[in-house]
């Protein structure tokens, strides 16, 4: 759906100041365009768990981060977003590949759960399905980010 | 380094925290589990983030991304042994990243303290080597200190380097009156803390 530049382009517009991710096959190819931008960094942790507390830390130090990460990772890392969204209440964004929801016979479980999981954690979603959909990243980031509230884009992704 | 063969040693972790207290007056710090409770029962300022409610394992993570937002100050994370032992790989995501403001921890009483001192997932008969541990995945200098007075004579010293660097404290249990007093709500805290922050 994005390319690499296209994605860094717009997470420049967007005055993102950090990418905290574990990739995947979608998103990995991203890595390039994202290090290459000026005043975007990107941090690798080793699991999704990581990833929240450590752009609360960002959060709350003044910086603009952005969680990436699949939904896999997603799961793995409920407690950590439980936590830095709904204790500490910061208006975190993240970026969610969801694997396999284009292969609508995929028997892949993680895609069964994608969407009854965005909803048990109440998050406030906008998903990303098509091209077409692409502007809607943009939108719901600067709307989260004019009702200080947490937001995710849930990406449509095919299989790995 | 730790000898199997040595019988523990470990020092009162109130007086081990008040070193840390003494020494980083105007630090960020982050604490968690134990330490949140204790700590703002012995001293209570504007930046220390005592992170409860937590995600266990979340204190590291949480710390080096205020160290890396923050370069101009120094940032002290407390962290638990089980709460460290939950996230070990947050110590490679640190070393990447390489901030030099910021110090780890670790409060090394060998137990889930918070919940009732139940054993850690660790082996009873070989205690783990946290500074071990840290040197593997690329910390420059890792210390340990089980003797107060050693730990108060080195202290200096230590925190004066240029980090990230990492820091055992082998302790015992903390004063059950210190565990059960109440950590301050995250609603009074965070406030404060962005307040100080932009001071």
């Amino acid at each position: 759906m994005f390319t690499g530049p296209e994605f860094a382009a717009t997470l420049s517009e967007l005055r993102f100041t950090h990418v905290v991710w574990v990739p995947d096959t979608t998103i990995g190819p991203w890595e390039e365009a994202i290090e290459a931008t000026d005043g975007l960094q990107l941090i690798r942790v080793c699991r999704e768990g990581e990833a929240w507390p450590l752009a609360a830390g960002l959060h709350l130090g003044g910086k603009q981060p952005l969680v990436v990460m699949q939904t896999t990772g997603l799961y793995e890392s409920g407690d950590a977003l439980r936590n830095v969204i709904y204790d500490l209440h910061l208006p975190l964004f993240a970026l969610i590949g969801v694997r396999n929801w284009l292969v609508a016979d995929s028997k892949d479980s993680a895609r069964r759960f994608a969407e009854p999981l965005v909803h048990a954690w109440q998050l406030n979603a906008v998903w990303l399905n098509t091209p077409e959909d692409k502007p809607k990243f943009y939108a719901h980031v600067r709307a989260c980010r004019e009702q200080q509230i947490a937001g995710v884009a849930m990406l449509a992704e095919g299989a790995p | 380094m730790k000898s199997q063969a040595k019988q523990r040693t470990e020092m009162p972790v109130l007086d081990a925290l008040q070193v840390l207290i003494d020494h980083c007056t105007d630090w960020i710090v982050v604490t968690n589990q134990s330490s949140s409770r204790s700590w703002p029962k012995l001293v209570r300022r504007p930046l220390d983030l005592h992170y409860n409610p937590s995600t266990m394992g979340g204190a590291v993570s949480l710390a080096l991304g205020l160290a890396i937002a923050q370069p101009q100050r120094r940032v002290l994370c407390v962290s638990g042994d089980g709460a460290l032992l939950m996230n070990l790989g947050s110590l490679v995501t640190v070393v990447t990243c390489a901030p030099e403001n910021l110090v780890v921890c670790v409060l090394d009483n060998e137990m889930y303290e918070v919940t009732g001192g139940q054993q850690l997932p660790a082996p009873r008969k070989k205690p783990l080597d946290y500074s071990a541990l840290a040197k593997g995945v690329g910390f420059e200098f890792p210390m340990e200190f089980n003797d107060l007075a050693d730990w108060q004579k080195m202290s200096k010293h230590f925190l004066s380097h240029a980090g990230p660097t990492f820091l055992t404290l082998t302790v015992g249990p903390t004063p059950i009156e210190y565990l059960k007093s109440p950590t301050p709500p995250m609603s009074e805290m965070l406030p404060q803390f962005r307040a100080a922050l932009e001071t």
